[in-house]
């Protein structure tokens, strides 16, 4: 007995420990980000353009460049992610061809960003003739983002009981209004989730738009689709590696990064938003 | 109860595989109108599985087949040319476990309606009411249509989904164990809607419960491993029953 008690102390010990050190830790690089980057930061910071090498002025470019990418990356996963998911947990049949697309589509979610980079520019930017664009750049994470959207999606999808398909066709339903009425509405809170994630790698990802959608410096917003747009991620990385006044562009790049987060915050809370609207009616 | 008795459903020698297992041996059984059916039996019998096929819910599972012939009205529900939308729109089911949707109580109800494009508020709100008043559950819900259906107990959830299918207004209501997850008070409430249900529908029940057979029914089907041992008016079955295997169940020598 007492053996048992011992063992479950340094279990329990160590539960507290990690939940401790993760909480710790994503405490920290919100407190250094906020400290670092809070002092640069006022309204011109947020509604001008970079002026003077980038160390005045403000990054509403990247900012504005960085929204319209990571909104364009889910206007075309999910509908596509949605789909596909859709198909292969109602549809499909199960067969070796579909394993093989569900081998590859979580394989896909392992390639690395830089990769999917340079399929862009091949691709969209090259073959498309997109050229270094905001479509070009919203495309290649698009598709980054897929497969995590895909199978968030089947996940949820398949988490949907078999009951409730059943109780729908049993009173007449086809297939397609069971799945449209019932089971997306039943799914929607755990695919949302899914974007909500992709929100924040789409956001946050420099290299798949590196030789797509960005460019170190523009004078203004975006006019078309396939104009190229500053991004925060990759302005970040900009004011780091390149120009001449590393101190005062260390502090910005805080700056652009606490914005980051706070930008990921706000499109994640929209999805978070319509999560619990269609929570209320799970059991309380 | 006079014989002989309208034929609603006629079964001719159905099979039905699993894979390669045989879980329904020529089964050869009729379904009376306005009458409620019990079919009884040992757990694996194929009971749920004879059910399930008469509005053709194991075409949900892969690796099954059909042999044989299920009649409704003069034709063989398992045709190719069978609209199996309309078949289940005629035959209804209310399952095990409770399965109200995740939606309001109200829009429990509504959705068998707008999948038929019905889209008349007025005419909605009064099938919603007419189901539930049947369903016995009008008084219990009346205020509150719009709250999650899910808020219920278990036993009014069970009425909503038998309410939700009364709304399609079907002709044959299979039960699948409809009291299998409610305790003895609901269990009674249900029984007693079902009486009051067949003078309207016809009914099929699947139960693991002899007493709710006695109770409920006026024909009692009794099957063991996959065979139809004995069919007959229940008060002959739980009496004087033919065959010694339906004897023995009944007794309590074994299930």
């Amino acid at each position: 007995m007492k053996k048992n008690a011992r063992i479950q102390f340094f279990g329990f010990g160590f539960l507290y420990l990690a939940i401790i050190v993760a909480v710790l830790t994503l405490g920290a690089i919100i407190y250094f980000i906020t400290v670092n980057g809070i002092k640069v930061i006022n309204w011109e910071f947020l509604t001008r353009v970079p002026r003077r090498a980038m160390t005045q002025g403000g990054i509403a470019p990247a900012l504005v460049g960085t929204f319209y990418l990571t909104i364009g990356a889910i206007l075309f996963a999910l509908p596509m992610g949605l789909a596909c998911a859709i198909y292969l947990t109602e549809y499909s049949p199960k067969s070796s061809v579909v394993n093989i697309i569900r081998v590859s589509i979580n394989n896909l979610a392992g390639v690395p960003s830089v990769v999917f980079g340079l399929f862009g520019l091949t691709v969209f930017v090259k073959f498309f003739g997109f050229g270094v664009s905001i479509l070009s750049g919203s495309l290649t994470l698009g598709i980054m983002i897929l497969p995590g959207i895909i199978s968030a999606a089947q996940e949820a999808l398949i988490a949907v009981p078999q009951s409730l398909r059943e109780a729908s066709l049993a009173l007449g339903a086809t297939q397609w209004q069971t799945i449209r009425k019932i089971v997306l509405p039943t799914a929607l809170p755990g695919i949302l989730t899914g974007v909500i994630l992709s929100i924040g790698r789409a956001a946050g990802e420099t290299a798949p738009i590196m030789f797509t959608a960005v460019t170190f410096y523009t004078r203004g917003f975006p006019n078309s689709i396939l104009d190229e747009v500053m991004a925060l991620p990759y302005h970040i990385y900009a004011l780091m590696t390149e120009g001449t006044f590393p101190e005062r562009q260390t502090m910005i790049a805080y700056g652009c990064a606490l914005i980051l987060l706070f930008l990921v915050l706000m499109v994640s809370g929209i999805a978070i938003y319509l999560r619990q609207r269609q929570r209320k009616y799970e059991l309380a | 109860m006079n014989l002989p008795e309208e034929v609603r459903i006629q079964t001719k020698n159905v099979d039905f595989y699993y894979s390669d297992k045989q879980t329904l041996k020529n089964v050869n059984m009729a379904i009376y109108k306005n009458r409620v059916t019990a079919i009884i039996g040992p757990s694996g019998c194929g009971k749920s599985t004879f059910i399930r096929l008469l509005n053709r819910m194991n075409d949900l599972i892969p690796n099954t087949r059909v042999e044989g012939q299920v009649i409704l009205d003069n034709k063989n529900i398992y045709d190719q040319d069978i609209d199996v939308v309309a078949l289940r729109r005629k035959v209804g089911m209310v399952f095990q476990k409770p399965n109200p949707f995740p939606k309001s109580i109200r829009d429990n109800l509504s959705y068998g309606l707008t999948i038929n494009g019905l889209n008349d508020k007025e005419l909605i709100e009064k099938t919603v009411r007419r189901s539930l008043e049947e369903a016995a559950l009008w008084e219990e819900v009346k205020d509150r249509l719009h709250e999650s259906a899910l808020r219920l107990s278990g036993g009014q959830q069970q009425r909503l989904c038998i309410a939700r299918c009364l709304v399609v207004e079907p002709e044959v209501i299979l039960f699948d164990e409809p009291c299998a997850s409610l305790d003895p008070i609901s269990t009674k409430r249900i029984e007693e809607l079902i009486e009051q249900l067949k003078e309207n529908y016809t009914i099929v029940i699947v139960t693991h419960n002899m007493q709710q057979a006695a109770r409920v029914s006026d024909y009692t089907a009794f099957m063991y491993l996959g065979e139809l041992i004995e069919f007959g008016p229940t008060e002959k079955i739980f009496t004087v029953p033919e065959d010694k295997r339906t004897e023995e169940y009944i007794s309590g020598k074994f299930g």
